[in-house]
Parts: C-alpha cells; structure tokens; sequence
C-alpha cells in the first residue's frame, strides 16, 4: 500500500528535478554567460536532434546491431561457461581466476587491437561487446548456481531426479535474480561498448558519426548523440527490467506482502 | 505385511561413526516414529533409507526388493518444507509427477483432486510465500505423498511450526492419515508428538547411534482428542524417559 503510494511521487519528483536542470541550462545558455559553440541550449540540442534525425536512426540501427549481436552471442557464452564451470569444479578452479583477470583489461586499451585483428566492419565491435557482456553474465550465474540450497537438490535427488531435471527445476530458477542482475548491467555496457568500439574505428554507426560532429565542432550535434545514447541505454534496461518482472512473478506477489 | 526393512545399517563419516547396526521394519499403514535426541543420526539414517547416501554395510529393502542407495523409490521429506519460491504451490505439488516424466498439464490434473483431502483449497495458483507455516507444511506434506503412495519418510515434518499451530496440525495429520492409509516412517524429537502420532516408536539414541528400544503404542485410532492428557498416555511418556 505503501510502495504504490510512493512510486508516482518519486518519479514526480525526479521529473522536477529534471525539468529544473534544464531551464536553468537554457536561461543560463540564454543570459550569454557561455558561449553558444562551447554549451548550446537544450533548444538547440533538441532542433539539431531533429534536423539529424534521419542520420541518427540509420546509425542508431548499426550500433544496435551490433548490440544485440554481441549480447546474444555474450549471453550465449556466458551460459555455456557458467553451465560448464558449474558441472565440473576443475574448470571452475581453473578459469575463475583467469575470468577475474580479463575484466582488469581496459575495454578502450583492447579495441584498437581489435580492430587491427578484425578489421573496420562490425566484428570487432561484437567481440568487444562479447567481452564486456560475458563476464556479468558468467559471474551471475555461477553465484546464482551455488546459491541454490542443497537441500533442495537432495530433495529431487531423492525423487530419482537427473542432473537435467535439477538443473531446470532448482539451479536454474535460483539463478534468475542474478542472471537478471548482471543482464541489466551487460545491457548497458553492450551500447558504451559499441560507441566506444565505433569511435576507435569504423565506417558507420552513433560512434562514428559523434567523431564526425566532434571534428566539426558542431557541439549541439555531439549533444543530442548523447543523449540518444543514454536513452537507447536506459530502454534496454528497461526491457530487462521488464523480462525480469514477466520471468519472476514471484517477487512481485512478495512485495504485496511486505509492503 | 512388512513394506520396508531396514537391516544392519552403519555409517561413519571419516572417523566419526555415526549409525550402527540400525534396523527397523514398517509395516503396510503403519506410522511408526524414530525418536532421538539431536545430533544422534537420525537424519543420516534417513538419507540411507531414502537412497542418498550409502551405507558402510546393511541395506534397505522396500517390498522385499534391494533399494539401497537407489534414490526414487520412497518419499522424503526432508526437515525444511523446501517449497520451491518460484513456483506455484500446484506447481510445488506435481513436481514428483514432472521428474516422473509426466507431462505439466497431466501432472496438474492429477494432483488437483488431493488439494480438498489435505485442506489447501484455493491455493493452488499461490505462491508459497503467502502462505503460513501450518499451510505450507500441508503442501510439502501433499508433495511428499503425490511421489510414492508406498512409503513417506517424513524428518521432524513439524519441529518448525509454533506450538498451537503443532497440535491442530496433529490433530489434522491424523484425519488425513486415516483416509490415505499411507506408511510412514517419521523422525521427532518430541516425546509428546511420538506417542500421540505413532503406533510404535523405535528409540535411537548413543553414540554411534542404535536402536535401543522399541515401544508399542497400544490405544487405538482414531485417537480421541484428549488422549495426550489421559494417564495412559503419561504412562508411555515416564517409560520412554526412562529408557531415554
């Protein structure tokens, strides 16, 4: 009763909080204590989001391409390993450290070397996103799988259950929260990964074209990019968001009771 | 007719030795408790019995048939009710028939004729959060018997209820049992709760842990509602702490 009381009037406030910020930049942009090419207003972000629009979306498309790509196939690996980790402790003992070891690499110092590998088309962006997705995927899982209760696999042990069956009913589904946990956070390092991976080199995508505004100074253009970005980024994680409440109806009737 | 035998179990674990020379009997419809104190061995005996574990030496027979260490053959409900969070308490329910290999649709059909008999009506879409510990205990409790109509081990089924809600749900567990007639082999440390529940009580107890004593509990079922205050019943209590 509570929460849903609370809910509307936290974004309200947010949604102030936001509005605020933006007529003080605008008046501030307006007064002409900052020179308009160092700070354009958000007007003038908003008309060049609209002017560049068709641009925008045909390179929003590459980068999220590339994206999904690199999610599905990081999300991919990263159930496999975690599965495969899971199931024979001598690979858990042998690849966990290493797997700890390849999230201290600088994803910025890694992608030019990509790039030189793959070459300037999207392969080397997938990887890169690959990289930085199958970790928190990896890790969540293999948490959320030693996290399940002994006592509940004994329990199907003792129905005569196979290590099929009490990997889909107990290990799996005590994994979830975790492997929802660390999709939100591959989700967004999916995009960062592509801009950053696009910026280093490429012909195309939001990456890309932000070196290009950049170059030119056109610094209401490199605005409205990133803000575009950050949008594309909080949808997917919204999306997740919204996965993760249709994959766990149980958690939502437990807040009923709490609240 | 003996439904299960259990022969000359022992079990050490490294150097600790924890059962030794355990045997019992169950008897078809029969509900006979195994009573000791914590730590004796009964869990581990329990985990012999139900084919997890293996013994040192001794072995498990159900209907005459070797089930030592074959896991799938009795029910057993182990001390949590272990009602899976994420799935519905139907869903809870049919999940011996889904390892069985039934299908989900089949295996909820075939569970939900069983809800009215153990008193969860209208729970079967909850989850287990939302119910209370009494009514949670009934679901396990309906699990454990949706697996095998042969034979429930059933480990302190209600140590971890309070006390009120205990004795409605004895009263309840012996309504239920009079009209599923299953066998059931329980564990408790309570002296009051084996003697009103079981019609024979074999104490373990010692280290290793044995069967020291067995005691038949002779008053007839369907017991009457007082019988845990009658002098009968006090009886069986001063003899068992004396043999305890």
């Amino acid at each position: 009763m509570k929460k849903s009381l609370n809910t509307p009037n936290k974004n309200f406030a947010s949604c102030i909080a936001v509005l605020l910020l933006l007529v003080l930049w605008q008046s501030v942009c307006a007064s002409g204590l900052i020179p308009e090419f160092l700070l354009p207003s958000p007007l003038e972000i908003l008309k060049a989001f609209c002017d560049e629009l068709p641009l925008l979306w045909d390179n929003t498309l590459i980068t999220l391409t590339e994206a999904a790509a690199g999610l599905f196939l990081g999300m991919l690996t990263g159930f496999v390993s975690a599965v495969l980790m899971d199931t024979f402790g001598i690979l858990y003992k042998a690849f966990y450290p290493l797997l700890i070891i390849t999230q201290t690499i600088p994803t910025v110092a890694v992608a030019p070397l990509l790039v030189l590998w793959f070459g300037y088309g999207m392969a080397p962006k997938v990887v890169l996103i690959v990289i930085s997705v199958f970790f928190p995927v990896t890790v969540g899982l293999l948490d959320g799988f030693r996290s399940s209760q002994k006592d509940a696999v004994d329990l199907l042990r003792s129905m005569g259950a196979t290590r099929v069956q009490i990997f889909r009913y107990i290990k799996f589904p005590s994994a979830l929260p975790q492997l929802f946990s660390g999709l939100k956070i591959a989700s967004a390092y999916s995009i960062v990964g592509a801009v950053i991976s696009e910026w280093l080199g490429g012909f195309s995508g939001l990456g890309v074209y932000m070196t290009r505004v950049k170059k030119a100074f056109a610094f209401d253009k490199m605005f409205a990019v990133i803000f575009l970005i950050s949008a594309i980024s909080l949808l997917l994680m919204g999306l997740v968001k919204f996965a993760e409440k249709r994959c766990m109806p149980y958690r939502n009737t437990d807040g009923k009771k709490g609240g | 007719m003996k439904k299960l035998e259990v022969k000359n179990i022992s079990k050490s674990f490294g150097d600790k030795q924890v059962l030794q020379d355990v045997s019992l009997e169950l008897n078809d419809g029969e509900l006979v408790c195994v009573l000791g104190v914590s730590g004796v061995g009964k869990s581990t005996l329990f985990n012999v019995i139900s084919g997890l574990l293996m013994p040192d030496c001794g072995n498990v027979l159900l209907n005459g048939t070797d089930i030592t260490n074959k896991p799938g053959n009795v029910s057993y409900m182990l001390q949590k009710d272990l009602l899976l969070p994420y799935r519905t308490i139907e869903d809870n329910v049919a999940l011996p028939l889904l390892i069985k290999g039934m299908k989900k649709k089949e295996a909820r059909k075939t569970v939900s004729p069983y809800f009215s008999v153990f008193g969860l009506q209208g729970t079967q879409k909850k989850y287990p959060s939302l119910l209370s510990g009494g009514m949670r205990q009934r679901a396990a409790l309906l699990r454990t018997y949706m697996f095998s109509r042969e034979i429930a081990l059933l480990d302190e089924p209600f140590s971890a209820l309070d006390t009120l809600t205990k004795s409605s749900m004895h009263s309840w567990y012996l309504d239920v049992m009079e009209e599923i007639k299953l066998s059931t082999l329980f564990i408790t440390h309570d002296i009051d709760e084996a003697i009103l529940l079981s019609d024979r009580i074999y104490l373990l107890s010692g280290s290793p842990g044995s069967i020291t004593s067995e005691i038949i509990i002779e008053e007839p079922k369907p017991r009457s509602k007082d019988f845990n205050l009658s002098p009968k019943f006090l009886d069986y209590k001063r003899k068992i702490l004396a043999l305890l």
